[in-house]
């Protein structure tokens, strides 16, 4: 175990650290990639509207937006105009201030996500060696502005919103992170840019279990729409945002897309090897994976019902958090096997043993029948 | 100079947001008040050159025992009007006060050992290594461990319905 380990930092001690070769150094870097990750985040939110939009009504037999510019392309911008345009409007029940701040506070850790992100071999503001854990962290400071917002509207529905918020989140934080594990496990960094260097093989193949884990953790913790439960419209009319308008509701859309962006990011790095790909040009691969994760979300959303709450928590607790486990324990066994790196047959083991764990899941946890204990 | 400058902001930043605890009447103020002094720490963490522990501070106080707390106060009426002062205002003063003239006295009277060597980078290998390693924590880790567990278990027996 100990030799193993040493061997660990051996690697992690020579492994290539990226320099940041800029000229004027440090504030350039800083400026140059703090108007990319904002130029980056907008306009690919405007993307992920325009893609999901049509995505859907594609899905539902429908046409979606086309009348605004060619193919209904500009209907974002359309979007965003109108939004922004309406009247901003704060309720007499309200707590002014924390009112105010919710969506700031909803809007900044998202855009801090994606600081260590690598669009390319080293391009990133900073390369933390905390990387992933970086990521964790900040992304769970998200949640208090969710709170603030339902709280501070003064308004049931958005209290109830956002206490199925603290709900989903920390059951779902759980399977997310064990997830990450197994990932860190192979790769022997936190560091973004190291996790997809060591992915010589996609980890999507060496971690089949912990990707689809990860991904239905990550869009519970997101709250894309089999797992909205803190906007279900049909019971607590849209949760949190219920009592804001104008710029601060533009400001709650953008950190959904944004928080989408990021957790799409994250697969892309963490499981479909990041900026690595044969013949196009490192971003422009990074940049069509996060799309290929993005319409899986789009997939689910159109194709999936939305859960109750007492399901939610179940899949969670009982579904998910004994495989992420399990998970965790199998990859243990492996990297300990192959401490030089996992050979092609983990491959078929991995996917073998998550359709049997999946197999006999589905066996004795049913969730569609009648009303689950929690 | 720069590393000055952070610490004062974040330090002042730290004992306003604590303040803000104690003196704020309404109760999810005071909750975000304090969330706000642990995100100043995990700051002056992040001076430190401690990263690991930065990120860990805010991944658990802010991201798990503040939401706790929060959910708590939600579930409490009459936020706004704050916790009637009852009859141990006084003496609860005198006590706080002299718990921090006794910290404040330790603190200035210690002689502190201050490390020449330089921050170790990175860090997350080498806690690991302290952690898991030869000769490193790893039975106090697994005691703690064992000892979260028995809490979680403990509070799952006093809540279940009978």
């Amino acid at each position: 175990m100990s030799s193993y380990l040493n061997q660990m930092l051996l690697q992690h001690e020579a492994s290539v650290r990226v320099p940041p070769d800029w000229p004027g150094g440090y504030w350039f870097h800083w400026l140059f990639f703090t108007v990319v990750i904002i130029a980056f985040v907008l306009t690919i939110v405007m993307g992920f509207i325009y893609f999901e939009r049509r995505a859907l009504g594609r899905i539902q037999s429908r046409l979606g937006p086309n009348r605004t510019g060619p193919f209904g392309l500009l209907q974002p911008v359309a979007d965003a105009i109108k939004v922004l345009l309406k009247e901003d409007i704060i309720p007499d029940k309200a707590d002014k201030l924390v009112h105010w701040l919710a969506p700031i506070v909803a809007f900044f850790p998202v855009m801090l996500i994606f600081a260590v992100i690598p669009f390319q071999n080293g391009a990133m503001l900073v390369d933390l060696d905390i990387g992933i854990l970086y990521i964790m962290a900040v992304s769970s400071v998200s949640t208090i502005g969710i709170f603030m917002a339902g709280w501070s509207s003064g308004n049931k529905y958005s209290l109830l919103g956002a206490m199925r918020a603290v709900a989903s989140v920390v059951s779902y934080e759980i399977p997310l992170v064990l997830s990450i594990i197994g990932v860190i496990l192979l790769s022997g960094s936190l560091s973004m840019n190291q996790i997809v260097i060591a992915q010589n093989i996609p980890f999507i193949l060496l971690q089949p279990l912990g990707f689809l884990l990860f991904f239905i953790s990550g869009c519970a913790e997101i709250n894309r729409s089999p797992f909205d439960m803190l906007e279900a419209d049909s019971e607590i009319v849209a949760g949190f945002h219920t009592e804001y308008s104008g710029m601060k509701f533009a400001m709650f859309y953008l950190v959904e897309y944004a928080e989408a962006l990021a957790m799409s990011a994250i697969i892309a790095t963490l499981f479909l090897g990041g900026w690595r790909g044969p013949v196009l040009p490192p971003w422009l691969w990074f940049i069509i994976k996060i799309f290929v994760v993005f319409f899986l979300m789009i997939w689910t959303r159109s194709t999936l019902p939305r859960v109750r709450i007492d399901q939610l928590m179940a899949l969670a607790w009982k579904g998910l958090f004994p495989l992420a486990l399990i998970n965790l324990f199998i990859t243990g066994v492996e990297v300990l096997l192959w401490p030089a790196g996992l050979p092609w047959l983990a491959v078929l083991i991995n996917i073998v043993i998550m359709v049997v764990l999946l197999l006999l899941w589905s066996r004795f946890f049913k969730l569609g029948w009648g009303r689950v204990e929690i | 100079m720069g590393l000055a400058i952070a610490f004062w902001i974040l330090a002042i930043v730290a004992i306003a947001g604590a303040l803000g605890v104690v003196l704020l009447k309404n109760v999810f103020r005071a909750a975000l008040s304090l969330i706000l002094c642990l995100l100043a720490v995990a700051g002056l963490f992040i001076t430190l050159s401690a990263d690991f522990l930065a990120a860990v501070q805010i991944l658990i106080y802010v991201g798990a025992i503040s939401v706790l707390i929060i959910l708590a106060i939600m579930l409490t009426r009459e936020v706004t009007q704050g916790s009637p002062s009852g009859r141990f205002r006084i003496p609860a003063f005198i006590v706080a006060v002299l718990f921090f003239a006794v910290v404040a006295y330790a603190m200035v009277n210690t002689n502190w050992q201050i490390a020449t060597a330089p921050p170790l980078e990175p860090t997350t290998a080498a806690l690991a290594g302290k952690l898991f390693g030869e000769k490193g924590f790893i039975l106090p880790l697994e005691i703690a461990s064992v000892l979260l567990l028995a809490a979680i278990l403990g509070a799952i027996v006093l809540v279940r319905e009978k």
